[in-house]
């Protein structure tokens, strides 16, 4: 009886690695779902905190993708891991803190590893050549398969056509004829095999999935290792990137002000690591302060939290300011008018 | 059978679902998992992950605040 060949495919939640996916199973192959946590997803969690996105299915498309089409995914966290690539790329960063390139180079590199202690055999990502600028491109696939060490056991069915053969297609494990040729940044092949395959939902094309290609979230990445002094980060610090008014005043602290209900829970949790405030005499937002502010600090930051509730036109409202250990204090302040906020202040 | 606790509050998708698969692996076919979580999204992606994967959800309860979920763990 001939062995059972097994592969492992780099699952996003995205329309690619479904695709890539079912063209390997349609060959009889036995495959396993991987997905990789950096921290920086967007899929998941962030739907999670914000209220307006309530009527949003709170799903995880990499775990719908994997039951649409009948295999296991395993979800690996590599938080801690990742940080090394995000800090020092080895191939640079795209138009944001987006390090593409590395990134898709260690995921592979991870894939390989699983597939060594699980006894598979080869590798399936969903990448199409030239659709994506700085990782999809016709030179970087043999960069890819080199440097995560993968080689010819990475197989890229969207696109394998237009790529030398690879380990699994010269053994017969499977045939190059049912692989495509997909390349460039149009979809409508994609949607065509999909519909080929009867998918008829699935998630959105191409779609961002990381936080990092985002120049918002880039910008307050960077202020926060400038105000550290150091390029590091833990998972709490990529959590509250995503929620927030993002203020500094000055250079030794930050507020990060809630910005409706679903934040103000999220950030309820954070309450014992942070000083934090929030108006008493009015209706307003809860806000968090990271740093080392001064008395006279605190003082500006319950002007500018001020600012953001109700008591916004009011001579002077309550501020309850609370540290670390719960001890609270009240501050009667006059809020910030809009002319004296600064905007180099916003992050 | 065993019956076992995770507290995987605080915590937001997908990493409750990283948790709960840590811990299943050490645990045995038949074992309970009760997990709680203060993520709702845990709600569609715990028994998601659970069904791909061969366990059983023997109850999902949602609060205002936590979210509890029982699985069997399954072969």
């Amino acid at each position: 009886m001939s062995k059972q060949i097994r592969a492992v495919s780099l699952i996003s939640g995205g329309l690619d690695s479904m695709l890539a996916t079912k063209a390997i199973m349609e060959q009889g192959v036995h495959v396993e779902g991987i997905n990789f946590f950096t921290g920086f997803c967007v899929e998941g969690h962030t739907h999670a905190i914000r209220k307006k996105d309530k009527v949003k299915p709170k799903r995880n498309n990499s775990l719908w993708v994997a039951e649409t089409l009948g295999i296991k995914l395993h979800i690996i966290d590599i938080i801690e891991e990742y940080k090394d690539v995000l800090i020092n790329p080895k191939h640079g960063y795209g138009a944001n803190m987006n390090p593409c390139l590395d990134c898709k180079v260690f995921m592979v590199k991870k894939a390989k590893q699983w597939m060594e202690e699980n006894d598979f055999d080869f590798i399936i990502t969903g990448e199409v050549m030239g659709q994506r600028p700085m990782s999809q491109r016709r030179e970087t696939m043999p960069i890819i398969a080199e440097e995560s060490g993968a080689d010819d056991r990475l197989v890229r069915p969207l696109c394998a056509q237009s790529l030398p053969a690879t380990l699994p297609e010269r053994e017969g494990w499977i045939h190059r004829d049912q692989l495509f040729d997909f390349s460039g940044r149009g979809r409508k092949p994609q949607m065509a095999l999909a519909n080929e395959y009867g998918f008829t939902e699935y998630s959105q094309p191409a779609g961002g999935c990381c936080f990092l290609t985002d120049e918002s979230y880039s910008k307050k990445l960077v202020d926060l290792w400038k105000a550290r002094g150091e390029k590091d980060y833990d998972l709490d610090d990529v959590m509250l990137l995503k929620v927030g008014r993002h203020i500094r005043p000055r250079p030794n602290f930050k507020i990060i002000v809630a910005r409706e209900d679903g934040e103000a829970r999220f950030m309820q949790g954070y309450k014992k690591s942070f000083i934090n405030m929030n108006c008493e005499s009015h209706r307003g937002p809860l806000a968090l302060i990271e740093g080392d502010p001064s008395a006279e600090d605190l003082y500006l930051a319950a002007q500018i939290v001020a600012r953001y509730g109700q008591g916004r036109e009011a001579e002077t409202v309550e501020v309850a300011v609370r540290d670390i250990a719960g001890n609270e204090s009240m501050l009667q302040v006059k809020p910030l008018g809009v002319d004296e906020l600064p905007e180099e202040w916003f992050i | 059978m065993s019956q076992f606790e995770l507290d995987a509050r605080r915590l937001l998708c997908p990493l409750p679902v990283i948790r709960t698969q840590d811990k299943i692996k050490t645990l045995k076919a038949g074992d309970v998992l009760v997990v709680t979580c203060t993520d709702p999204g845990v709600m569609q992606d715990i028994p998601a992950w659970s069904r791909i994967n061969g366990h059983k959800v023997l109850g999902a309860e949602s609060g205002e605040y936590e979210f509890i979920i029982t699985i069997e763990v399954g072969e």
